[in-house]
């Protein structure tokens, strides 16, 4: 049990829903796959991850969460499909453009909300922000601002998988945008010259800010670690089943010694850089297309309506629950309150 | 249930806006998701997108609209089977403010002096051992990793160098004969990636000695010191800690130019989050190594590549340990108090028993921990002595010194019969020139001025 659920009551079906989630999880391996079950998962905690991030937006613009807020709104397969071929244990770290993450890892809504509000129920109590979260408990190590200074640290959580022989993999998340900075290379050397256990995954959503991929990258990225004798894959990262089964290839590999791994993610962020971004830098055309013929949550609806998995009452019930979560969310991350003025100095240093 | 939709914030400074254009009409179907308006301010035109769904039942707000409060309400959704008429738009007329947020706890009182963490009141005095060996510091820093890596499995060294060749300046000798590759790992040349894989290492569990050739090259990886080791244990609230030890020479060797000869003590002493110890000696260096291996927090290491190769007293004792942020009264004395850390502090003495000729009493501090810094120490001196001199190799603008004077001023303004002089390197970058270089550094010569100076002061 987390810390904020001693703090304020979880409504039940949220931890009950998170519980199944991760019961899956550590099951995802099993050869016999219930393809019905999985399916409905992606499908929710997709959804979860969209509206959760249509609700942080809609706080942001009342002025409830300050500073910088990077919302994940179309990249939500991405974070979903590799979740899905984790083990539990293997850790995972990313940038600034967090929350999606924090969700899939199984962190909780309220715990990630009130963080964005500033308030002392959030998994920082308050001290870090959208940007900065963290959850030993779930191997989710941050929630780093500062382009491509997580890849290092990535490699750094899959030495200490390696040293430990743990059996883990870091799963390292960074975007297009850091890819052109200097230490990511740095980490690709270390990390296949001492075939540390981390799958190197860039989050391609074509923009580096304002600056598009044509403009600021040269090259095909997933061949960036070629070099190094890194293999990459591309993978269309709008198709949460097509990341789930590149992220089974890449994490087995990482786990079997074998070394680093890249997985270029091909996808989209709707929205702005961040949300003071009005995105003039590309074509509206470009955004409606994308919405229109590739979205992630209702390419998989369609399919699983074609397949007749669920029908629409079954998706109403998912949409249900998950606006509950949110909303429920929503609620406590305006009603914790704010942290005493004590905490301003505490957790500086730790005995 | 009615869902108002609210003036949006494109940004944490707007407070109002235009309504550009409305993408709806009353009465259109609306999707989450789906754009409905444009909205501009003087600095860009955004979108709004709807958050929840429903009809769009009145716009409150029309197109070309200016000057719109944020959480101004602008338009109202009704849900599925609501009827506008069920709703009383009437109070929707006058701009109503959405749940404002709470107000800021109040802000701390100011402070006068900065609050910096204080030292642990460590105020037992040093234990005395039985017996002792001579040691150099080089050796002593090598006994340190080497106790502390049998001690702890988790323990490990890596750096440039530091396997295989032994260690550029030899620090690391013989280490991986007794640890192996596996815990003494020579990595390539590229700081900023393993002072970033070391701080992974550490949340991930591990206790990492990262040594870096000299500080200078450091400043590659200075983001990942701060921003990821310095930081993470506040951002997490607590839950992300990163025990790891940063070392190696700092400052001025000789005669190695500009680029690698700088001293980044108050460079690192400056971050809340780091601990920064400077040893002097031997003893200093075993001890003060130990702990900081031991310490749960990032520590800044900085030794001295002139110093490695002399021989100091060190107690023989496997359990022998310094606290951090304690210094040390190297020489008592009661006219003046010579602080001073890492390789000034043998400058110091050097001047003490020069001064002590010509009759003056010179307490010299050997501060061992710029941060925490042992103000207690240093205050209790000065309130005997009355005349403080600060001692460093560094820059005088925004140094060590200036911290020192600043707390003497703060905290024993009264005792003070002068003021706070002090003795740094030169404000230039560090000549090659031998002559020159000499020039640039604090010498013997110096400190004995200035403490004549400040007891000049007193006289006149």
């Amino acid at each position: 049990m987390s810390r904020f659920s001693g703090q304020s009551k979880q409504t039940s079906h949220h931890t009950m829903s998170m519980q199944m989630a991760h019961k899956q999880n550590s099951d995802s391996n099993h050869p016999v796959r219930d393809r019905a079950v999985e399916l409905q998962r992606y499908y929710r905690d997709m959804l979860l991850i969209r509206r959760f991030e249509e609700k942080a937006g809609q706080l942001y613009g009342m002025g409830l969460i300050g500073g910088f807020c990077h919302l994940y709104i179309g990249q939500e397969a991405v974070v979903v499909g590799v979740q899905a071929a984790q083990k539990e244990g293997d850790s995972v770290i990313t940038s600034y453009r967090d929350h999606g993450h924090m969700l899939a890892c199984g962190m909780e809504s309220r715990g990630v909300m009130a963080e964005l509000t500033g308030r002392s129920g959030g998994y920082s109590r308050g001290k870090g922000g959208s940007m900065h979260m963290f959850s030993r408990e779930k191997a989710f190590y941050g929630g780093h601002g500062i382009v491509g200074a997580q890849v290092p640290l990535g490699a750094g959580l899959a030495f200490a998988h390696k040293y430990k022989n743990d059996g883990h993999v870091a799963l390292t998340y960074f975007g297009d945008g850091a890819v052109n900075q200097g230490q990511v290379y740095e980490a690709f050397n270390m990390a296949a010259l001492w075939k540390l256990p981390v799958v190197f995954i860039i989050e391609n959503n074509k923009y580096s800010m304002g600056t598009s991929q044509a403009r600021h990258a040269a090259g095909d990225l997933s061949k960036r670690g070629e070099a190094y004798g890194i293999p990459g894959i591309k993978v269309d990262g709008m198709n949460v089943i097509a990341v789930r089964e590149a992220a089974e290839k890449a994490i087995t590999y990482a786990r079997s010694g074998q070394g680093p791994i890249i997985l270029e993610m091909e996808t989209y962020r709707y929205r702005g850089h961040s949300m003071s971004d009005p995105a003039k830098y590309r074509q509206k055309e470009e955004v409606e297309e994308m919405r229109a013929k590739h979205d992630p949550i209702e390419t998989l609806r369609e399919l699983m309506l074609k397949e007749n998995i669920l029908s629409e009452d079954g998706f109403k019930l998912i949409e249900r629950e998950v606006k509950d979560i949110v909303t429920d969310a929503a609620e406590f991350a305006q009603s914790s309150p704010e942290p005493e003025a004590a905490e301003l100095w505490t957790d500086i240093l730790v005995d | 249930m009615t869902v108002q939709i609210l003036m949006p914030a494109l940004s944490p400074t707007m407070t109002e806006g235009k309504i550009a254009r409305w993408l709806k009409k009353e009465g259109d179907k609306i999707k989450a998701g789906q754009i409905i308006a444009e909205i501009e301010t003087d600095k860009a035109t955004m979108e709004v997108e709807a958050v929840d769904e429903g009809t769009l039942g009145k716009i409150i707000i029309p197109a070309g609209t200016e000057n719109v409060k944020v959480n101004e309400i602008i338009a109202v959704l009704l849900e599925d089977g609501e009827k506008l008429e069920d709703v009383s738009i009437a109070k929707y007329a006058a701009p109503v403010s959405a749940t404002p947020a709470p107000k800021p706890v109040s802000n701390v009182v100011s402070m006068p002096s900065a609050p910096v963490q204080p030292a642990a009141s460590l105020a037992q005095p040093e234990k005395k051992h039985d017996k002792y060996i001579k040691q150099t510091v080089r050796e002593a820093l090598r006994d340190a990793m080497a106790e502390e890596m049998r001690r702890d499995q988790n323990v490990f060294l890596m750096g440039e160098e530091v396997a295989q060749y032994q260690g550029a300046y030899k620090v690391s000798q013989g280490l991986l004969d007794e640890f192996g590759d596996k815990r003494v790992i020579d990595t390539p040349i590229t700081e900023m990636g393993f002072a970033g894989v070391g701080v992974g290492a550490a949340f991930g569990g591990l206790r990492p000695i990262v040594e870096f050739m000299t500080m200078n090259f450091a400043m590659q990886a200075i983001d990942q010191i701060i921003n990821s080791a310095a930081k993470t244990l506040y951002m997490s609230g607590g839950q992300m800690g990163c025990p790891i030890v940063f070392r190696g020479p700092n400052g001025a060797a000789s005669r190695v130019g500009a680029q690698h000869s700088q001293c980044y003590a108050s460079w690192y002493a400056h971050v809340p989050g780091l601990k920064v110890v400077v040893p002097y000696d031997a003893e200093d260096a075993k001890g003060l190594m130990k702990s900081a291996i031991r310490d749960n927090n990032p520590v800044m290491f900085l030794e001295h590549e002139i110093m490695y190769g002399q021989s100091f007293d060190v107690p023989d004792d496997k359990d022998f340990i310094l606290p951090i942020g304690k210094a040390k009264i190297m020489r008592e004395g009661t006219d003046v108090t010579i602080v001073a850390f890492s390789r000034m502090v043998g400058h110091a003495l050097a001047a003490a028993e020069a001064l002590a000729a010509e009759g003056i009493s010179a307490e010299v501090i050997n501060l061992r921990s710029l941060r925490p810094l042992d103000t207690e120490t240093i205050v209790n001196s000065v309130r005997k002595t009355n005349h403080v001199v600060s001692v460093e190799e560094s820059w005088p603008f925004a140094g060590i010194g200036s911290e020192i004077a600043a707390v003497v001023m703060e905290q024993a303004f009264d005792d003070l019969d002068a003021p706070v002089v002090r003795v740094t390197g030169m404000d230039v970058p560090l000549p090659y020139a031998a002559n020159l270089e000499k020039l640039a550094l604090p010498q013997i010569d110096n400190i004995v001025e200035a403490v004549k100076r400040v007891r000049f002061r007193q006289a006149a």
